[in-house]
């Protein structure tokens, strides 16, 4: 009786005519792509991007050469070299970060004691060559001034999870 | 001369007007002339559309994988076929070393040819046909058949292993699933009585329903519904396109005949493809959808060939929504399913319909 059915099913499409219904049903549903550079996915505050050096509000650097961001790098890509200012506070000569080293995994944001190394929201920025994606102390203390405000806001977003 | 053109225009029609003046100045040159003219009508069309397919094709399986589709390249993605022509117009025809080069660069021309061919005989409307031929639906048959053998030589002649099998897979599915296209046809001239697609369109056109107002019910597809059903799969068979496309087979022979094809060479074998999709959709819009006649009673004001672009992309649609469902069969699959299955089934069919039309309830009269 089965196999008597089966056949007439298989015989009239049955399986077929299923799978078209199917589809013919996702042919109107709600299309789920996102128009990349005009649209974007929602982002956490937590996002690990671009890095930068922050300043207090006085335009004194935050970080105090403590070097624990290089120490716990895992891929060696932060480079220091310090020294010790006239006041006898410890200020960096050096802080290079190589952007090609780097794995995002935010360590260094997180150990850093004065909240100096950040990683912004930002990963749309590409280099043409290996050198453009070496970023400098200066390099990084420009994005630090440049993305101010919205490395607060995250923060400040992130603060009551902390 | 400018002020007599016109007035003869004015006069006689344009049409009238164009072919007087056709004839007084190309003399006798001005039949092929005429000819050629009216191939331009058809085959520049019918280009523009197998370019415009593609994309929708790209569009309709995009929106049924809940995706978009092409939508960068001008206005809503409308220029992305340009694009791509243009990028394939550009790129080198490379023809490997070892190739039969006559034989290799004939194989595109061999496969699309017979595919604008066969728009000869369809008809757009009562009086609009290129060539009005009496063996209309053989000369559809056989220049279908004419199709495989530039995939045999492209497969033949680009001395690849992979291209080879390409081309026999081809072979064996063309052949077998021609034959029970064969039979359909068959089951279509015995109901209508003629080859003329014209005739066989006419014959459509009446019926118990057709005097109610309920035209598209006198139409063949519904009597010869498991043919109609039988017909579609044979064409998608036909044109080599999924679920039947082990031909090109991209993961097992890495696609089947074109694998040494680039550029233009390549772009001839996907037009044909396009080609044959559109010409074996409108083939059955004619067979058993009534060709250009209106669905119902009082529509018939609208001119016949919007009604068969219509029905044709109707078709089209089911092909690639088919394409967008079904995953590949096995090649012995496909052979069961033409050997075992549609021709023991359109042979009954067959033998159905004869003795139907031998009953007083034959409905074909």
């Amino acid at each position: 009786m089965k196999a008597i059915k089966d056949f007439l099913s298989s015989l009239m499409l049955g399986e077929f005519i299923k799978g078209l219904t199917l589809t013919g049903r996702y042919l109107f549903a709600r299309k789920i792509t996102v128009l990349y550079p005009e649209e974007k996915t929602p982002r956490s505050p937590r996002f690990r991007g671009m890095h930068a050096l922050r300043c207090y509000e006085n335009g004194e650097e935050r970080c105090i050469a403590c070097k624990l961001c290089e120490a716990v790098c895992p891929a060696l890509a932060i480079t220091i070299e310090l020294e010790e200012k006239e006041d006898g506070t410890r200020r960096t000569t050096r802080y290079d970060l190589d952007q090609n080293k780097c794995i995002f995994c935010g360590l260094c944001e997180e150990s850093c004691p004065v909240d100096a190394i950040v990683e912004t929201a930002e990963n749309e920025y590409v280099g043409f060559q290996k050198s453009d994606l070496y970023f400098t102390k200066e390099m990084l203390l420009a994005v630090g001034d440049r993305y101010e405000q919205e490395i607060a806001n995250a923060r400040e977003a992130d603060a009551k999870y902390r | 001369m400018i002020g007599q053109i016109f007035s003869t225009i004015h006069d006689v029609g344009w049409l009238a007007a164009v072919k007087f003046y056709g004839q007084h100045w190309l003399g006798s040159m001005w039949p092929l002339t005429w000819t050629m003219v009216k191939i331009m009508c058809i085959v520049m069309p019918v280009m523009g559309l197998m370019a415009f397919l593609t994309l929708w094709e790209r569009k309709v399986v995009g929106w049924m994988h809940v995706r978009l589709g092409p939508n960068r390249v001008g206005p809503a993605g409308l220029l992305q076929p340009v694009a791509d022509g243009l990028k394939l117009l550009f790129k080198e025809v490379i023809i490997p070393e070892k190739a039969d080069k006559i034989i290799y660069l004939l194989g595109p021309v061999l496969v699309l040819a017979p595919a604008l061919a066969a728009w000869a005989v369809i008809p757009f409307g009562p009086e609009v046909v290129l060539a009005d031929l009496n063996a209309g639906l053989l000369y559809i048959m056989a220049i279908l058949s004419v199709c495989v053998y530039g995939v045999i030589a492209a497969g033949w002649a680009s001395n690849s292993k992979y291209a080879f099998l390409g081309a026999l897979r081809a072979a064996a599915v063309m052949v077998s699933f021609g034959i029970a296209m064969g039979f359909v046809l068959v089951i279509v001239l015995m109901v209508s009585g003629s080859l003329n697609l014209v005739d066989i369109v006419n014959g459509q056109n009446s019926g118990w329903f057709r005097d109610r107002g309920l035209n598209f019910l006198s139409w063949n597809w519904l009597p010869l519904l498991p043919m109609f059903v039988v017909y579609i799969i044979c064409a998608i068979a036909e044109t080599g396109r999924l679920p039947f496309d082990v031909i090109e087979g991209e993961s097992e022979i890495v696609g089947g005949h074109m694998v040494e094809y680039s550029g233009m060479a390549f772009a001839m074998f996907f037009m044909a493809e396009y080609a044959n999709m559109i010409l074996l959709s409108t083939t059955a819009s004619v067979l058993f959808l009534g060709g250009w006649l209106a669905p119902i009673g009082g529509l018939g004001w609208i001119p016949g060939w919007i009604w068969l672009v219509l029905k044709s992309f109707f078709l089209v649609s089911v092909f690639i929504w088919i394409r967008a469902t079904f995953p590949r069969y096995r090649y012995d699959q496909i052979m069961r399913l033409g050997w075992k299955i549609f021709i023991p089934l359109t042979l009954v069919y067959l033998v159905v319909i004869a003795v139907w039309m031998q009953t007083p309830w034959n409905i074909w009269r």
